[in-house]
């Protein structure tokens, strides 16, 4: 199969996914108790009250309708107003992407050469005592969950040492123009996919420089370097680039906690607040992104590692 | 108030009528020394926010940050001192006519951030927009009582306000949350202006909103040059906020929090007494508590000391099942209830509720309730009663307790013994979570808020919270101090109850 009916087939699934994904969103949003009346409401439930604020938010309509509604919206690039502040979803969404995408970004550059530096470190000296250090260092890292690590590090750092600031309040969406408090967050944020992906660089390269083209490019008399660099390790790196791709699903998730625990309001803090309010067009138009964003990623890694590594990569 | 996963934990203020603070200046103890005040600097207050969907519109207020803020833009025509009643703020004065149906309101020569003074017309302005019937403002309620059509601005200082009722708690509902003064027609709070000691400057949802001191404030001008309100929704990042130096502020941390830092060289820890009552409410019109001495029962069962103890780190006092300890008319005189397990065990047989589990409803909607609940469930324990706790949804607990479950649990801030029964208490009450709908106590309500003389109307207080304590579906096992943390530079923050005017009042702080 060429790269461009691969390229072709992906995209049009990817559509498909974004709306089914956006579906699935807006069914678990109307499932969760209570709407956005309720939740506005608080802790001063009045039954009439709570009546007047789901008119006056146009939640009486049915469900379907406004589903519909959205919809159509979507379909000229128009992701509706949040039904509780009245601001634009876009906005929303514009406010929250800068630090979101400056923690995703930055993660993504520097979780790229790490690993793969680790990985092949560690594939080179297979056994030695380095190897099993960097085996055991990555295989308790990636055991610790985001939260907790952060936690240890704010505790020991932030406030017990004083070198870093402790949180990223007052900073606003300005982190990089203070990248002092952007360390403690990308540590935590890289702590566990540089594990993951480092140790599928070295099995990658073990397996790539045990392999019989390595073997004859060796034989052929062509230099150490050159066989490692230009013939084993983009055979290596195939699997790994799949799993940077997975990693940047798992970003979300990790920057939901990152956000929350270093107080960076960002768009997994606008999504956990969205949906604690329920507030519909916001939650759906963050699924829309987030799903454009996961398909374009997952699609593009597996371009590139068709491209690297063709036989290893099938339609799934 | 919160702690993970939990990333959302709203404060809102527990204060259905709502109210918002209060007090007479110097009404309350600063908490820190009464050197002489420094004008000057930034002070940085973090809160747990409403995220990016807050709004600046006063009216519209749910949250403490909102209410905080508010506070420091807008003023109220009257407020809540620190005994929780109502004070003049706005209003220099008020004078009702003999049957409580008409007031007379004197304003009080204010100006809003614009230059324009504050006029009759704004105030009726104000509550005409909250009252408007196609909208739900919060407020609402409290002011449900007027009747607009007839009430009149008499000149640009004098506003006279006609009554569906007599109503001589009148000032309570000027003091209500969220009654604030805006100028005439406003509708767009992107950059708003009101009279408060703060005038805005700049406003990111969700971040940070920054404010600057209004020098011609009537009561004077803000120590501090600038106001920061920034949003961080976990305790801990308050708290880390607050000890790594990036806020000056933080507020609504944990007892907990309280006990490691309170002898710490990096923060001053100030706690506001009677600012939360923490108890369980159980619905009178269904079983098991329809049963009079089985409600008994779980009030005799309520080991107190052991509930603030452990729920409160100490940081609170026990309740005697009424609320409003330290308010206005509160019946202080009634004997303290304590835990008395074998009358318990009696009044639980005569009920023949011997061996009934009791679902207890409860959720994180607000800090330590669940932590409460399982400890009441261990007290009971050895009474031939079980408690089964259930913890539901946080951001809809408030609405389905109202309606749902046999027993809850329960908070509220601070707020004068009157609004508490009008709002809870009444069979006309929309949130009326106990269900306590009599028609003896609803006149006695009519009768105390219609009697002009505070002696007498003291009495029919008095009276009606006797029969609460007995009979009522209250159990009221405490009150929690409101704990916020300073930096140790901070002075003059003031240790009222959260919800009066005291409470997150910046005009009286300054930076030493």
């Amino acid at each position: 199969m060429s790269l461009g009916r691969y390229a072709v087939k992906r995209l049009a699934f990817g559509v498909i996914q974004v709306i089914a994904v956006a579906t699935v969103v807006f069914l678990l949003v109307q499932a969760l108790p209570g709407d956005a009346a309720v939740a506005l409401a608080g802790d001063d439930p009045n039954p009439e009250r709570i009546e007047q604020i789901r008119t006056v938010m146009g939640l009486d309509r049915p469900p379907l309708e406004r589903f519909g509604a959205w919809l159509w919206g979507l379909a000229h690039l128009d992701l509706g107003v949040s039904i509780v502040s009245g601001r634009p979803v876009s906005a929303f969404l514009s406010n929250g992407l800068a630090p979101t995408a400056v923690l995703a970004v930055l993660t993504l550059v520097l979780l790229v050469p790490l690993s793969v530096m680790v990985g092949v470190l560690a594939a080179l000296r297979e056994g030695s005592r380095l190897d099993r250090v960097l085996t055991s260092i990555s295989v308790g890292l990636h055991s610790i969950p985001e939260f907790a690590l952060a936690v240890v590090l704010i505790a020991l750092f932030g406030v017990q040492l004083a070198w870093l600031p402790p949180t990223a309040v007052g900073v606003g969406g300005d982190l990089l123009g203070h990248p002092e408090v952007l360390v403690l967050p990308l540590v935590v944020l890289l702590a566990r996919p540089i594990c993951s992906i480092s140790r599928l660089v070295r099995a990658g390269m073990i397996e790539a420089l045990s392999s019989d083209y390595v073997r004859h490019a060796r034989r052929l008399g062509l230099s150490v370097g050159r066989v490692r660099f230009a013939h084993a390790l983009p055979n290596a790196l195939a699997p790994a680039v799949q799993q940077v791709a997975r990693t940047t699903d798992w970003l979300l998730g990790g920057v939901i906690v990152v956000e929350a625990v270093f107080v960076i309001p960002g768009l997994g803090t606008t999504l956990v607040d969205a949906v604690a309010s329920r507030d519909l067009p916001v939650v759906q138009g963050l699924a829309v992104v987030f799903a454009v964003t996961t398909v374009a990623v997952n699609l593009i890694a597996d371009l590139v590692a068709f491209r690297l590594s063709p036989r290893a990569v099938g339609i799934r | 108030m919160t702690h993970f996963p939990e990333l959302s934990r709203r404060g809102f203020l527990a204060i259905t009528a709502g109210l918002s603070a209060a007090g007479l200046v110097g009404c309350s103890t600063p908490s820190a020394t009464t050197a002489a005040p420094k004008a000057g600097g930034r002070l940085r207050a973090a809160f747990a926010g409403g995220g990016a969907k807050e709004v600046l519109d006063p009216h519209l207020a749910n949250l403490f940050v909102e209410a905080a803020r508010s506070k420091a833009m807008f003023d109220k025509l009257a407020d809540l001192g620190a005994d929780v009643s109502a004070q003049p703020r706005l209003a220099e004065k008020w004078e009702p006519n003999g049957d409580l149906t008409r007031w007379r309101i004197t304003l009080r020569q204010a100006v809003f951030h614009d230059g324009k003074p504050v006029r009759a017309q704004d105030v009726l302005a104000s509550y005409a927009r909250i009252l408007d019937p196609k909208r739900a403002f919060r407020a609402k309620s409290s002011l449900s009582l007027i009747d607009l059509a007839n009430s009149k601005a008499i000149d640009d200082r004098t506003v006279e306000f006609a009554l569906k009722r007599p109503f001589v708690e009148f000032p309570n509902a000027l003091a209500a949350f969220g009654t604030y003064i805006v100028p005439e027609g406003t509708e767009d709070f992107t950059k708003p202006v009101g009279s408060g000691p703060f005038s805005f400057v700049s406003f990111e949802p969700g971040k940070s909103v920054l404010l600057k001191k209004n020098a011609q404030y009537w009561e004077g001008a803000p120590h501090l040059d600038e106001l920061q309100f920034v949003i961080a929704n976990e305790e801990s990042a308050r708290t880390n906020a607050l000890l790594g130096g990036q806020v000056e502020y933080a507020h609504d941390l944990t007892p907990t929090t309280a006990r490691a830092h309170g002898a710490s060289d990096r923060m001053t820890i100030v706690r506001s007494p009677n600012s939360a009552v923490q108890a369980f409410a159980m619905k009178l019109d269904r079983a098991p508590f329809n049963n009079p001495d089985l409600r008994e029962a779980m009030f005799l069962l309520a080991d107190r000391p052991q509930l603030v103890e452990s729920t409160l780190a100490g940081s609170g006092q026990i309740g005697n099942d009424l609320f409003g300890k330290g308010s206005q008319y509160y019946a202080g005189d009634i004997p303290q209830r304590t835990r008395d397990l074998d009358k318990a065990k009696h009044l639980i047989r005569k009920a023949g509720a011997e061996g009934m589990t009791i679902k207890l409803d409860t959720s994180t909607a607000a800090a330590g309730m669940v932590e409460a609940a399982t400890i009441f469930a261990d007290q009971v324990k050895g009474s031939g009663l079980t408690i089964e706790v259930v913890t539901g949804n946080k951001d809809t607990y408030w609405a389905d307790t109202l309606k749902n479950g046999s027993m809850s649990s329960f908070r509220s801030g601070a707020m004068p013994i009157e609004t508490h029964i009008a709002q809870r208490l009444l069979s006309t009450s929309g949130t009326n979570v106990t269900k306590w709908t009599r028609p003896e106590f609803d006149a006695l309500y009519q009768k105390a808020v219609s009697t002009a003389d505070e002696k007498a109307r003291g009495a029919v207080y008095a009276e009606m919270q006797r029969s609460l304590h007995a009979e009522g579906g209250y159990l009221m096992w405490g009150f929690a101090d409101w704990i916020v943390g300073t930096a140790r530079n901070v002075s003059g923050v003031a240790t009222a109850p959260a919800n009066t005017l005291d409470w997150a009042r910046f005009d009286k702080v300054w930076l030493g």
